[in-house]
């Protein structure tokens, strides 16, 4: 059943990148700017302007460039940035860790800080704090990602310098490692001075990713432990002796997590997206920058690659929460 | 029970603190080494190859390059040409061969010399249409390049005025003929080497580049030994970067922010007008083929207050396409704010407050400053004299793509830079219908400029260039608004020298 599952998933997954594919070459094509103008010198010909289409392989017509481009594709080829004058594949590759790295620490905090409010929500129940955790979720939730990055910015890297502002790394740090997960390959190696500088730059944009999720979640986990606390199974552990947060965090927070799974991995998605702008903000190197950058100059080989990578990166994060969802749920894992 | 929670929270306060001490090791320091510089950039470096794509005719990445590679031709702070690799340079008399003194005793990164064979390579392959730089249609101006010792001569296929200016501008750089050959254009893109001040010590692409004084250098080596260049694009977190002390330098932050920082303890700052424009092209359809309209527009702006309210002052008011400094400048030139004028221009056109002129008014929002309050200021002024303009927001991309195919609406707001200061990149290809960048296509234009592109006699071309701005200003083909002034900030502890070409040299900072 399961793998039935994940094969149907798979098969799906590569009609829709090749759909996605599609678009993303005809639209980008279509849309506004053109990256040769932008690089014509103030005398060019006709000459010099069909010379140049003719560097970048533009003077082609589109399916003929759909087509080669698709034949790179299919043999890893996603074509050679213009502005950049690297091989698409190898920038792209090179920035994805420092958006899952940067997505994933959001998540863990919005996940620990959005749980912890839910389970202390969930324990107040009825009484004030609750209300003021409510209020504050509301609060958290109505500022938009790239608004608690200046907050942040302000506060921690002006008011109080403690966290660095721009960047991923400090430049004075000489890192020769064979990945671009920092974090990750600094704990292997025990550089701890890269694990620490990574982190500190990481905070701000972290946080400011996981703000709003964690007040989405503390919403909606508190709801579900609260229905899962009129229960009787809860009952029952409370008739054994357990105390009020032994049964929220022995018995209730099992069941009422379920529902909050889904929401996570479909906010991580859009969480994934929301990079674009705080990676911006934070001077941050990872896929969102670049991404920026690109449409900007109207590099589309590199729109190409990225929107194409963020497209994988959602319909796998997708099927990862799908099937864990399978798993963790025994009627659909039985059904 | 009791104990397990205890030792979890115990242990959940001692991951805490190792994490925070974790963090605390990476925290920003904020005092810095007295022998190195920390600048915050608003654009990062694209591309190492200088001479080819888009990155080499983006003006925001020449300051970057100036640290690394030399010019054929060096500029000075205040537009002046100087040695650079070349130490002569000029045309024989009847302007059919060029000759080229190249400057003795100079290294290349690695520790190669410096040779003519050098600069033959690099102008030989900045006219090859194939290596796709952008300015290929000047150096192709010239070829059959011969050395002898250390001068090259060459012949000239079509004579160009501006040539020598040219060497000191966009992809006029000298890239190293024997190492590029060895390494290709990838392995030159992972280790760049030029014969500039700085070397590149460490890359990562997007973030940052780490610069280190390079001891060989012709010119005596640099002040500073590291200088680490961050690539900071919002504005608002390279004002925090160097409100909280951890970069020296930083420039392009609002006109607000650089009056706010300059005035606190341990900033200091510069701000100098550049040679950048701001101007509305006017093209030559719909009701701008009335030249009472364009005149009355033009008429109706008062320049100088938008510089004053909206800029804070940070601005020159322009008549002409040619600012103060550029070598066709003329201050006799002056289109006065007039709106009664423009009413009586507009009336004679048939066109009133009650029955206004409309037509579209193109602009893009936060690429300059204030750039669309500008417009919408703008439009105001018009209204009062009877034109009522829509505003349309567009990209930059789109712009450049109008422009190029001449579809751009009847006014259209943007900017034009010159740091050579020549009339032919400025009132030249902005106004010479045939240029792909020209908006006004007009045949008595043509006819005016396109000779003075080839006009031998520099006196008589600069005094053609003149004549054509005052032309251009009587018959009003174009509305020139300002010359942008470009903010600087840096630490007291940093002497900063401001470029009119808009370029931010760490090799031109010292130590207070």
């Amino acid at each position: 059943m399961l793998l039935k599952t994940v094969f149907v998933r798979l098969l799906t997954t590569a009609i829709t990148l090749f759909g996605v594919a599609i678009v993303v070459f005809v639209l980008v094509r279509v849309a506004p700017g053109n990256p040769i103008a932008m690089m014509l010198p103030p005398g060019a010909t006709e000459k010099d302007i069909a010379a140049l289409n003719a560097v970048y392989g533009f003077d082609k017509s589109l399916a003929e460039q759909f087509i080669i481009w698709l034949g790179g594709v299919l043999h890893g080829d996603f074509g050679t940035s213009i502005t950049l004058r690297q091989p698409v594949a190898e920038l792209v590759l090179g920035r994805l860790p420092a958006t899952l790295e940067l997505s994933s620490i959001a998540l863990l905090l919005a996940v620990a800080l959005g749980g912890c409010v839910a389970v202390i929500g969930a324990r107040k129940r009825g009484t004030g704090t609750e209300v003021g955790l409510d209020l504050t979720s509301g609060a958290v939730l109505s500022v938009p990602d790239f608004l608690w990055g200046l907050i942040f910015v302000l506060v921690f890297g002006v008011l109080w310098p403690v966290l660095s502002i721009s960047g991923r790394v400090d430049p004075r740090i000489d890192i020769d490692f064979t990945t671009n997960f920092y974090i990750f390959e600094g704990l292997l190696r025990g550089r701890l001075d890269v694990v620490g500088s990574t982190l500190s730059h990481m905070l701000m944009p972290a946080m400011s990713l996981a703000l709003p999720l964690a007040a989405m979640i503390a919403q909606l986990l508190k709801q579900n432990l609260k229905e899962a606390l009129t229960q009787d199974y809860t009952t029952l552990a409370r008739v054994r002796g357990f105390s009020e947060t032994a049964v929220i965090l022995r018995e209730a927070l099992r069941n009422a997590a379920l529902p909050t799974l889904a929401l996570v991995g479909v906010q991580f998605t859009f969480l994934i997206g929301g990079t674009v702008i705080v990676e911006r903000l934070f001077a941050f190197e990872g896929l969102g920058n670049m991404a920026i950058d690109a449409v900007i100059n109207r590099d589309l080989p590199l729109i190409q690659g990225i929107v194409l990578l963020f497209a994988a990166l959602f319909t796998v994060i997708n099927l990862l929460v799908d099937l864990s969802y399978t798993f963790l749920n025994p009627r659909l894992r039985h059904g | 029970m009791t104990a397990k929670t205890q030792l979890t929270r115990r242990g959940f306060i001692g991951a805490s603190a190792a994490l925070t001490a974790l963090i605390a090791t990476g925290a920003p320091v904020l005092a810095q080494s007295a022998d190195s510089l920390t600048i915050a950039y608003n654009i990062p470096v694209q591309s190492w190859d200088p001479t080819t794509g888009p990155a080499a005719v983006n003006p925001a990445l020449q300051s970057i390059y100036l640290a690394v590679f030399d010019r054929f031709i060096d500029q000075a702070p205040d537009l002046s040409f100087g040695p650079g690799l070349l130490t002569e340079w000029g045309f024989n008399d009847d302007k059919t061969k060029i000759t080229m003194t190249v400057r003795e005793g100079v290294k290349w990164h690695n520790g190669d010399d410096f040779t003519p064979e050098d600069v033959v390579w690099s102008l030989t392959r900045a006219a090859n249409p194939a290596t796709g730089n952008p300015m290929q249609f000047v150096w192709s101006k010239i070829g059959n390049f011969s050395v002898e010792g250390n001068v090259i001569t060459g012949d000239v296929f079509s004579f160009e005025p501006a040539l020598f200016k040219w060497m000191a501008f966009l992809t006029a750089f000298v890239l190293p003929k024997k190492y590029y050959e060895e390494v290709g254009s990838d392995g030159f893109e992972k280790a760049p080497i030029g014969t500039g001040p700085y070397m590149v010590d460490a890359y990562e692409q997007g973030a940052y580049v780490r610069l280190k004084a390079f001891a060989d250098y012709w010119g005596g080596a640099p002040e500073f030994d590291t200088v680490t260049i961050k690539f900071v694009t919002d504005a608002a977190s390279r004002v925090a970067e160097i409100e909280s002390g951890n970069v020296d330098v930083t420039s392009n932050m609002p006109y607000e922010e650089y009056d706010r920082l300059i005035a606190k303890d341990g900033l200091s700052g510069v701000a100098v007008p550049i040679t950048d424009i701001g101007m509305i092209f006017l093209n030559d359809i719909d009701v701008m083929l009335d030249k009472n309209v364009r005149l009355a527009a033009h008429h109706a702006i008062d320049k100088q207050l938008i510089i004053d309210r909206l800029l804070r002052g940070y601005g020159v008011a322009l008549s002409t396409l040619e600012v103060p400094g550029y070598a066709a400048y003329d201050d006799s030139i002056v289109v006065e704010y007039d709106p009664e004028k423009s009413k009586e221009l507009l009336a004679a056109s048939g066109y009133s407050t009650d029955n206004p002129v409309t037509f579209t008014i193109q602009t893009t929002r936060g690429f300059k400053p204030k750039d669309y309050e500008m417009i919408q200021a703008i439009v105001g002024m018009w209204r009062k004299v009877g034109i009522n303009a829509e505003i349309e927001v567009y990209e930059i991309a789109k712009h450049y793509e109008l422009r190029a195919s001449d579809t751009l609406a009847p006014a259209a707001f943007y900017n034009w830079g010159n740091s050579i200061g020549d009339p032919s990149t400025s009132t030249g290809f902005s106004m010479f219908g045939p240029s792909p960048h020209a908006v006004w296509d007009s045949p008595d234009l043509v006819e005016k400029i396109g000779p003075l592109f080839v006009e031998p006699d520099e006196d008589k071309r600069i005094q053609g260039y003149k004549d054509v701005s005052r032309y251009i200003a009587e018959e009003g083909y174009v509305i020139p608004i300002l010359q942008y002034v470009m903010p600087i900030v840096y630490a007291s502890t940093v002497n900063v020298v401001p470029y009119t070409s808009g370029d931010l040299l760490p090799q031109a900072m010292t130590k207070a």
